[in-house]
């Protein structure tokens, strides 16, 4: 199918694309690389009356690192993420989780912005966000708030960006490198499609190998990304070993907060199963890659 | 119906001008204004890869772009990718490894293809396979695909 016709502008500005979303209305929508909104519009599923393309908003497609943040413009794209030399040092878990997001060619147009944004609680960039903790800048007319990730996503495919509102940077805590434990592991159907569940796995330790924190999200087991809260309580204080893993695997399994829906993709028990399988492989790499490493 | 806007685009090093409604998918512009057809249209939602193009050098499924946004790009269709009538090293690889049979996900795997070998000139074979992947190609199986990739590679090598 072809989408529904609409009205287009490019603003160049931040300030321009608020201006456009106030007089726009309801009906209108920000266009950032298009890899999920315009498949939706082809199928009719969307049907904005009016896009504001947000391309054309240089000042929003940056990466810096701002004392023990890594900081990143919406605009910007997973490719550039992917492929950062300063992304890759001081936070890792973010680049390998964007190689798992569907193939090359959606990785050149997709942004972290509009990843987040269309909040679908297997994609890389939310899971792996909730991970890290980070924190969402969002400019709306009376000015600009920031989130937490495990506050920005409200539900299946919805953020808490109101709808005159633009996500506008990104802030991660980075991981100083020494000290630091990580993972990204997922099950899909085949290579390239959106998880069936996913855990990214991010571990503080001491000199002797002890966990200060632990921090484990879970995608696909609920209508958000969610934190294995049991999981990391039990491994906070502790040395990893074998059976503490096994141990947090099952604590994430069994939360609460992990209650998935059976799809075509996977039925409930299947992904509940997977969410220790996968808590206990995670846990694994990540502190055998950091063994690995000294 | 929404006001057409001028789209100014250069394909292949040609320059064109064109005029469209801001729906009008890139895919669509290409095959109907531009009267390149080379440019396949499966899925229209970014699944199959029939329709990958190069935008400014990078691989971009053109189902998944408005026309009007392409105004000042560059743009490759797997019309460009041949020089003067003479087939390229890739194009006689899939030729001669018969790396298809309908045809129909060619155009989307050899612009695949040639991004692919101009990033990584010396591809191991699961390399090459993960660079298919991404077009989905319901006849050959890929075997013959990859074969083709391997040894495209290596006539490039020579020629370079
Ligand atoms: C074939 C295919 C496979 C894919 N596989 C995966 C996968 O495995 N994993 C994965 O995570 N993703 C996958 N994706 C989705 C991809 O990552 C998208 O790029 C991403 O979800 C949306 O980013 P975008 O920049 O393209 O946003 P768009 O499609 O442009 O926008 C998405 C939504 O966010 C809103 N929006 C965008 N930017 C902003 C902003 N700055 N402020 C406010 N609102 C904004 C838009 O209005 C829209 O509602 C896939 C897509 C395709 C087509
Ligand atoms: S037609 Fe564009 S990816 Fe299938
Ligand atoms: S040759 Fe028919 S789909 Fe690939």
């Amino acid at each position: 199918m072809k989408p529904t016709a609409f009205e287009y502008f490019t603003p160049s500005t931040v300030q321009e694309a608020l201006q456009l979303l106030e007089s726009q209305g309801d009906e209108a929508k920000i266009i950032a690389g298009g890899q999920s909104l315009v498949a939706m519009m082809n199928f009719r599923a969307a049907r904005p009356e009016a896009l504001i393309d947000i391309n054309n908003i240089k000042d929003l497609d940056y990466i810096r690192e701002e004392e023990d943040e890594l900081v990143i413009g919406a605009l910007t794209r997973e490719r550039t993420l992917e492929v950062s030399p300063l992304v890759k040092e001081k936070c890792p878990i973010l680049a390998k989780a964007i190689t798992h997001i569907g193939h090359l060619p959606i990785r050149f147009r997709g942004t972290i912005g509009g990843t987040l944004v269309h909040a679908d609680p297997t994609a890389e960039i939310p899971i792996t966000s909730v991970a890290l903790d980070a924190k969402m800048k969002i400019a709306g007319p009376s000015g600009e708030r920031v989130l937490n990730a495990g506050e920005f996503f409200l539900t299946y495919l919805t953020s808490a960006i109101e709808e005159n509102e633009l996500l506008v940077e990104v802030r991660i805590p980075t991981l100083p490198p020494k000290t630091t434990a990580w993972s990204y592991v997922d099950i899909s159907r085949r290579f390239g499609d959106f998880a069936i569940v996913a855990v990214a796995s991010v571990l503080s330790l001491d000199n002797d190998g002890v966990c200060k924190e632990a921090r484990i999200a879970m995608g696909g087991v609920a209508p958000t990304p969610v934190r294995a809260k049991e999981a990391e309580a039990l491994l906070a204080g502790q040395k990893i070993t074998d059976s503490i893993i096994e141990e947090a695997a099952i604590k994430a399994a069994e939360s609460d907060d992990v209650d998935p829906d059976s799809d075509y993709h996977a039925t409930a028990e299947y992904r509940k199963a997977m969410t220790k399988v996968l808590t206990q492989r995670g846990l694994k790499e990540a502190w055998t890659n950091f063994e690995g490493s000294k | 119906m929404a006001d057409k806007r001028q789209v100014k685009v250069k394909v292949n090093g040609v320059e064109y001008e064109g005029y469209a409604e801001p729906r009008k998918l890139l895919s669509d512009f290409l095959r109907d204004d531009l009267e390149l057809l080379g440019t396949h249209v499966g899925c229209e939602h970014g699944i199959c890869g029939a329709c990958t193009i190069l935008f400014n050098g990078e691989p971009i499924r053109s189902c998944l772009m408005f026309a009007v946004q392409a105004t000042g790009a560059e743009i490759m269709t797997v019309e460009g990718i041949a020089e003067n009538g003479k087939l390229h090293p890739i194009q006689e690889a899939f030729n001669e490894h018969h790396a298809l049979q309908c045809g129909f996900c060619t155009p989307g795997m050899l612009i695949t293809v040639y991004h692919f070998l101009k990033e990584n000139p010396n591809p191991t074979e699961e390399e090459a396979r993960e660079a298919v992947s991404g077009v989905l190609c319901r006849c050959t199986g890929y075997t013959q695909i990859v074969e083709a990739v391997m040894a495209a590679a290596e006539k490039m090598r020579i020629a370079a």
